[in-house]
């Protein structure tokens, strides 16, 4: 039973492993943003360290800048060839180089509105710069490779973080709740999606998600089921870190507990992250061999589904909150079914629909998103927060500023032209229109007339006037939400003005 | 169940989970919950290591060694998330305590529409 | 009856007790011998390496840390089940039935034949897993270690009362 390599290797296994595993090739710029990112946090921390009990600007300045040399080394790389480096365990393409820009534009927005709203909520903790870092790291490590041992690994890292910014705000019960939830049904999820990578693994014999396709058999009923229910598992943990229906339970109860900017990042942040997984997956796992049976005709069904239900559910429930958190979490729930639709019709036919609809789509998914949280969060003051309809009123007195901006950031969320929110939802149904999905795109268009009604349930409750002593007076405008307002709404403008030269960019194709 | 064919780990570490599954579901004190989770972790370890011994899959894509060892190594780094999580995890229940003196999921209801 | 058949008896009727068992202490015990019984299975599958890991993480640092909560909750008490929650029991044992019936007759009954180990005898030793892990497997070795930070800082920061 206890065989030592030394004793036994008769068959020359501490070769074979050599010559199996030599040193790894090294592509140091390919994991310089994850490494800038992850160091920053480091630094942040010891700041922290040194001077404790100050204000934070020397911690927010040093997480900017190094989220702005991650975004510099990131931008260089768009010239660079596609490469897999680290034995296979991290890649650049240009997808993985789009979405780890996406993921610092959203950490560098989140932390430009934060030192205010904690301030005023009374949790100026230090320590929740390095921990969003982090987290921010994890989304990356999600996005820039194909092996599944280190997509698990991000989420890990994504979702950690995030159980504990939920919980960041002890003194609040419905802070510590959520992460709670948040916490037991993300490890929930994570069980289910290492059941589902192992019976992968156990099918292919490589954690590496080309595998995939080659390892396809659908003739071979014992492989053909361990795959099927390897896929379903998987999809069935990622289905509930991006919130879609039926596994969309803790999304709202989440989002209004968590402190209203550790929200905003996970609304955007970890969406990000889990729709590039969720994307790797499936474009990995269709195959046109002829073999009789495609993979993806097994689970493209049940995709239609999620995606018809995840829209319809999310806009319906939306329709009755009475809190504008729990509102913008059902909504970002309908939004995950409408970036779903963008991925489904890609992946249904790859060579007329390009993945730019969907990474378009994320970019100005988390701009009108953070906004709005944004703008919510200026209802937190002398550490209470109130998040209902009612708290909104008379902030248009207060900060006409940010009820401007929470008016663009509304209007793009509904898709009213020319938004960028608008041009994203246009191109998802022309895509999925292309791409034989009709159904799916009725569903779109239908859901977005029906999501009017609360977003501008939203951005009227800002105008009435307040009256009565049960609406705590909002806390002043400061000028890191002033930025993260103006950059926001800046950009769901410029993405559409710039619209053809950033797609060209972003996805490289003419 | 004699131990000696892939289905008899498979079978074990497909008890466990489901057992585990259960329990998540079924009870109510978040850290007999957490124990849950932990045990369907420790299935998932055990059904990839039956995998790494018994391979099924008679030509995997990346080479032998290759193939063995990445089970073992996702073994490794599972543990590494559970010790992780469960820092995290139980500092979270710790705070939850502080506040309400009760741990019981189903009272937690401050959050609705 | 052969080492793994008793080993994987008591590791099932420990996983039961784990759900079972009304009180958290009682629980938490029979987490510790299902742990433990696991590192054995390791040992049988010749996984020298993570079956002492298994012992050191599992049966030693993780467990000491839920019974030293429970302790320090005080939630030692038993707390019988309240039978208001029978339809969410049903669910869950109808749900856990159906999974692993669904598994086990789709896809675990055509391995019952495959007894051919694929990996050599000496796969699980120390010098193989230092061999890959230090290779192939180095960046996943980095990110655990952030990983790990996140565990510190985050459990620091919520368990402590004043910051």
């Amino acid at each position: 039973m206890y065989n030592l390599l030394a004793q036994t290797d008769g068959n020359g296994l501490a070769k074979r492993l050599a010559e199996a595993f030599p040193p790894p090739t090294i592509d140091w710029p390919s994991i310089l943003p994850i490494a800038l990112v992850v160091c920053t946090g480091i630094v942040a921390l010891i700041v922290e360290m040194l001077r404790p009990r100050q204000n934070n600007n020397a911690i927010i300045g040093f997480s900017l800048v190094g989220l702005f040399f991650a975004g510099l080394s990131l931008t260089s790389q768009f010239a660079s060839p596609d490469l897999e480096s680290f034995g296979g365990m991290v890649l650049r393409d240009r997808f993985s180089l789009t979405i780890q820009l996406l993921v610092v534009m959203v950490t560098g927005l989140t932390i430009l509105f934060s030192d205010g709203y904690l301030r005023a909520k009374r949790i100026p903790f230090g320590e929740f710069y390095p921990l969003v870092l982090w987290s921010a790291s994890g989304a990356m490590m999600m996005a820039s490779s194909k092996n599944l041992l280190m997509i698990f690994l991000g989420i890990e890292v994504l979702s950690i973080s995030l159980y504990v910014l939920a919980g960041m705000s002890k003194t609040e019960t419905k802070s510590e709740e959520s992460a709670l939830k948040y916490f037991l049904l993300g490890a929930f999820a994570s069980a289910f999606l290492l059941y589902g990578i192992a019976f992968m693994y156990g099918a292919t014999g490589s954690l590496h998600l080309d595998a995939i396709r080659s390892a396809w058999n659908p003739n071979d009923e014992a492989f053909r089921n361990m795959m099927l229910f390897g896929m379903g598992l998987m999809l069935f943990g990622l289905a509930f870190k991006a919130a879609f229906v039926p596994f969309h339970q803790w999304t709202p109860d989440v989002y209004q507990g968590a402190p209203t900017n550790v929200t905003a990042f996970m609304a955007a942040g970890s969406k990000i992250g889990a729709m590039a997984a969720l994307w790797r997956l499936l474009s990995a796992s269709t195959t046109n061999v002829d073999l009789g049976a495609t993979f993806q005709s097994y689970w493209m069904p049940a995709l239609f589904w999620i995606a018809i239900l995840t829209m319809t559910v999310g806009n319906l429930v939306a329709l009755v909150q009475k809190d504008v958190k729990r509102t913008l979490g059902y909504s970002s729930i309908a939004h995950a079914g409408y970036i779903l639709v963008g991925i489904l019709a890609h992946v249904n036919n790859p060579e007329k629909v390009g993945i730019g609809t969907t990474v378009f789509y994320l970019l100005s998914y988390s701009l009108m998103t953070i906004g709005a949280f944004a703008v919510v969060s200026l209802t937190a003051k002398n550490g209470k927060e109130g998040t209902r309809f009612e708290d909104l009123h008379g902030l248009w007195k207060r900060s006409p500023f940010a009820v401007g901006c929470l008016i663009v950031f509304v209007a793009s969320l509904i898709g009213i032209p020319p938004t960028s929110g608008f041009f994203g939802k246009l191109m998802i149904f022309n895509d999925a229109l292309a791409s034989d999905l009709m159904p799916l795109a009725i569903v779109l268009a239908v859901n977005s007339v029906l999501s009017v009604y609360y977003y501008v349930g939203i951005a009227k409750a800002a105008f009435v006037d307040a009256e009565g002593a049960r609406t705590p007076e909002s806390a002043p405008m400061n000028l890191g939400l002033a930025a993260t307002c103006l950059l926001c709404a800046g950009g769901i403008f410029a993405v559409v003005i710039l619209f053809n030269p950033l797609m060209n960019w972003l996805v490289g194709a003419p | 169940m004699t131990g000696n064919n892939l289905a008899d780990y498979l079978t074990l570490g497909l008890l466990m989970f489901s057992i585990g599954a259960v329990g998540v579901i079924v009870r109510r004190n978040p850290v007999v919950i957490f124990m849950c989770i932990e045990l369907m972790l420790n299935a998932v370890n055990l059904t990839f290591l039956a995998f790494a011994r018994y391979m099924p899959s008679s030509a995997p894509a990346s080479g032998r060694e290759a193939s063995f060892m990445s089970g073992q190594m996702m073994v490794i780094f599972v543990m590494a998330v559970a010790a992780a999580e469960v820092a995290v995890g139980l500092g979270i229940i710790m705070a939850i305590y502080r506040l309400r003196k009760d741990v019981d999921v189903d009272e937690m209801n401050l959050m609705s529409g | 009856m052969t080492t793994f058949t008793v080993l994987a008896i008591v590791a099932v009727l420990a996983a039961l007790g784990v759900v079972l068992f009304s009180s958290p202490v009682r629980s938490a015990i029979c987490l510790v011998v299902n742990f433990f019984v696991l590192a054995f299975v390791y040992f049988i599958l010749n996984a020298e390496l993570l079956g002492i890991t298994q012992i050191i993480v599992y049966t030693g640092a993780i467990m000491v840390l839920f019974l030293f909560v429970i302790m320090l909750l005080n939630l030692g008490g038993p707390q019988a089940w309240k039978e208001r929650r029978e339809f969410r029991t049903v669910l869950g044992f109808g749900f856990g039935a159906a999974l692993a019936g669904v598994i086990a007759s789709q896809l675990i009954t055509h391995f019952r034949e495959h007894s051919r180990p694929f990996a050599d005898d000496g796969y699980g030793s120390p010098q193989a897993i230092g061999r890959v892990l230090f290779t192939q497997y180095v960046w996943p070795f980095e990110v655990a270690s952030v990983l790990l930070l996140v565990g510190i800082v985050g459990s620091i920061l919520l368990a402590k009362r004043k910051l």
